[in-house]
């Protein structure tokens, strides 16, 4: 089968073509090796050989044969696993997390471990302590994050999908300006285990992939509940592939209260454009309140570097990674966290540290906990009169390296339609809706848009984002080939 | 606002030996985080319970039986200064 055939079919694609004996697993291997190898954005932290990549997929599964990306977030058993930090530096886990075990029982041998923001905290990639990562349609650009890599490495024609994770749009974003299909699941949906925790409450796997049916197969392996997780439960029923051509009968909720300061003009057109496609569909669009999802960044950035001041205190140089200095107890774990953390994580960890300490803990994390209550009921609310809320998935399309990194508060409002519904904990998705010039003007680039639903409805989400996928037909192979040299 | 002394003390909480420029740059970075974040004394949070979890799950307990876990070695394999089946640690005394 000739090369541009293989870049160009999904993953689902890939699959029946194997399965049809069109192509053989080891013809597709060989093929996806070859273009990771040759990545130029630097999407990969680690690539697999030809032999350790067969190892991984067993077959005789449904999506045998089709190789995956997995973001080096993922514990991967005698595998290099470093978050992206360099305070995990050459650390090999002793086991698998239960999401990679679940990819490779269903047949998909691992293609490698994707560049991420350090222990995914950030949206640019620029967070890595192994080098930004470059988005594929422009590489003066970045891919989003934290799951840059992942985005970058399906948009960039790297691998047919990819997993990533998602804490306050670690998914989406990253999947909006790379030009793909981003699912954030709904919290418990996947298994956390083996997944490098940055905020517990928060964290959950999901797929990046090419189109919702490749989205919609993956979650389906993915999910499900799992003993070395007791925040997880599966979705009852599971998931299938969508087939929803209509959206006669069902309603979107536009927040308009949230969609206004500092939402670039192209990203709102794409947007509005997308609204009338629902409206052609047969959907109903119905203009709504989410009264305190203005305040989600800000509670936000109390709980997340709270929780993640708590969970990073593993790291202290006595069981795995980066030791620094050997002179006495306390100024070893000292010079290792400051060595082997970088700036963004520094950060978080301070901000989390001075939330949680005495005289500053009602103020900050208290008071943050009920500012989340309040946004959870905003969505209850909604999703009383609405089927859907849908957004802009980020207010910009990719920004230039470096363009925002100066000020945190800026490079944290990339997520401001996407944080409140990682606190409401509910599932969400973006969907490419076209490209548009940045401001400023330039070259065009892809524009996300995002949808969201109550907890477990992932596959009333999937057959609605599957139906606009088709009315809006996005082309994405302009970045396909790009990806390497 | 932060003062640079409350810094200096959320970084030993924190164990991290920052160096000056950094202290530096972190009082004003948390600073100005902080201005945003002192927003949310706007939200009315009257009689509103707090949020620490989404899920409506309590008490997720498996039966009580022994079962393998990692074996010494493999626990050890990733340990800077493995000595003697344990992990080794400098002295909890600075030396004189």
């Amino acid at each position: 089968m000739a090369d541009m055939q293989l870049l160009a079919a999904s993953g689902a694609e890939t699959a029946a073509q194997i399965a049809a004996g069109e192509v053989s697993a080891d013809e597709v291997l060989d093929f996806w090796l070859s273009r990771a190898a040759n990545d130029r954005l630097n999407g990969y932290l680690w690539k697999s050989g030809p032999e350790s990549a067969r190892e991984g997929g067993a077959p005789g599964g449904p999506l045998s044969g089709v190789p995956i990306a997995i973001k080096d977030i993922f514990c991967t058993e005698g595998v290099p696993t470093t978050a992206a930090s360099r305070i995990l530096g050459g650390y090999v886990p002793p086991y698998t997390a239960t999401s990679v075990s679940k990819t490779a029982a269903a047949g998909m041998p691992m293609l490698g471990k994707t560049n991420m923001d350090e222990f995914a905290m950030g949206s640019s990639n620029e967070n890595s302590a192994y080098g930004a990562c470059l988005n594929p349609w422009d590489t003066e650009r970045v891919p989003g994050g934290s799951s840059g890599g992942s985005a970058a490495v399906v948009a960039g024609g790297l691998a047919p999908w990819a997993l990533g994770t998602d804490t306050g749009g670690s998914i989406r974003q990253p999947a909006g300006f790379c030009g793909i299909v981003g699912l954030k699941p709904t919290y418990g949906a996947i298994s956390r285990y083996g997944m490098i925790a940055f905020a517990s409450s928060l964290d959950q796997c999901g797929p990046l992939t090419r189109n919702v049916t490749d989205a919609a197969l993956l979650l389906e392996v993915l999910q499900g509940r799992d003993e070395m997780d007791t925040t997880s439960v599966g979705i009852e029923g599971g998931i299938k592939a969508p087939t929803a051509e209509r959206l006669d009968g069902m309603t979107f909720g536009v927040p308009r209260g949230l969609i206004g300061e500092g939402i670039e003009a192209g990203v709102l057109a794409r947007f509005e454009d997308t609204l009338i496609r629902i409206a052609e569909l047969g959907g109903e669009i119905v203009d709504i309140e989410l009264p305190h999802a203005g305040h989600a960044i800000s509670a936000y950035y109390v709980l997340a570097p709270a929780e993640a001041s708590t969970n990073l205190s593993r790291y202290d140089g006595v069981r795995y990674g980066l030791r620094s200095s050997d002179e006495d107890l306390l100024s070893m774990y000292e010079l290792t966290r400051e060595e082997g953390f970088g700036p963004e994580v520094k950060r978080r960890i301070m901000l989390g540290t001075y939330a949680l300490s005495s005289g500053y803990y009602d103020a900050y994390y208290g008071r943050a906990q009920k500012v989340r209550t309040r946004i959870v009921e905003d969505f209850d609310s909604a999703f009383a009169k609405v089927d859907f809320v849908v957004t802009p998935t980020s207010p910009t399309v990719a920004f230039r390296l470096g363009e925002k990194t100066a000020d945190p508060w800026t490079m944290y409002l990339s997520d401001v339609f996407t944080v409140p519904i990682s606190l409401a904990g509910i599932p969400a998705i973006s969907i490419p809706a076209g490209l548009a010039e940045p401001d400023g003007g330039g070259p065009e680039l892809p524009v996300g848009f995002q949808i969201a639903a109550p907890a477990f409805s992932e596959q009333k989400l999937i057959e609605a984002s599957h139906a606009l996928e088709q009315a809006i037909g996005f082309d994405g192979s302009a970045a396909l080939e790009g990806g390497a040299r | 606002m932060i003062e640079r002394e409350q810094v200096l003390h959320v970084a030993r909480l924190s164990r991290l030996r920052l160096s000056d420029e950094e202290v530096d740059t972190l009082t004003g970075e948390l600073s100005s985080v902080l201005d945003h974040v002192d927003k949310l004394a706007e939200v009315d949070i009257e009689g509103v319970e707090p949020t620490s979890h989404v899920l409506p799950l309590e008490n997720v307990l498996r039966t009580d039986e022994p079962r393998p876990s990692l074996e010494r070695e493999v626990a050890l394999s990733q340990a800077p200064d493995p000595h003697d089946g344990a992990f080794r640690v400098p002295s909890p005394q600075a030396e004189a």
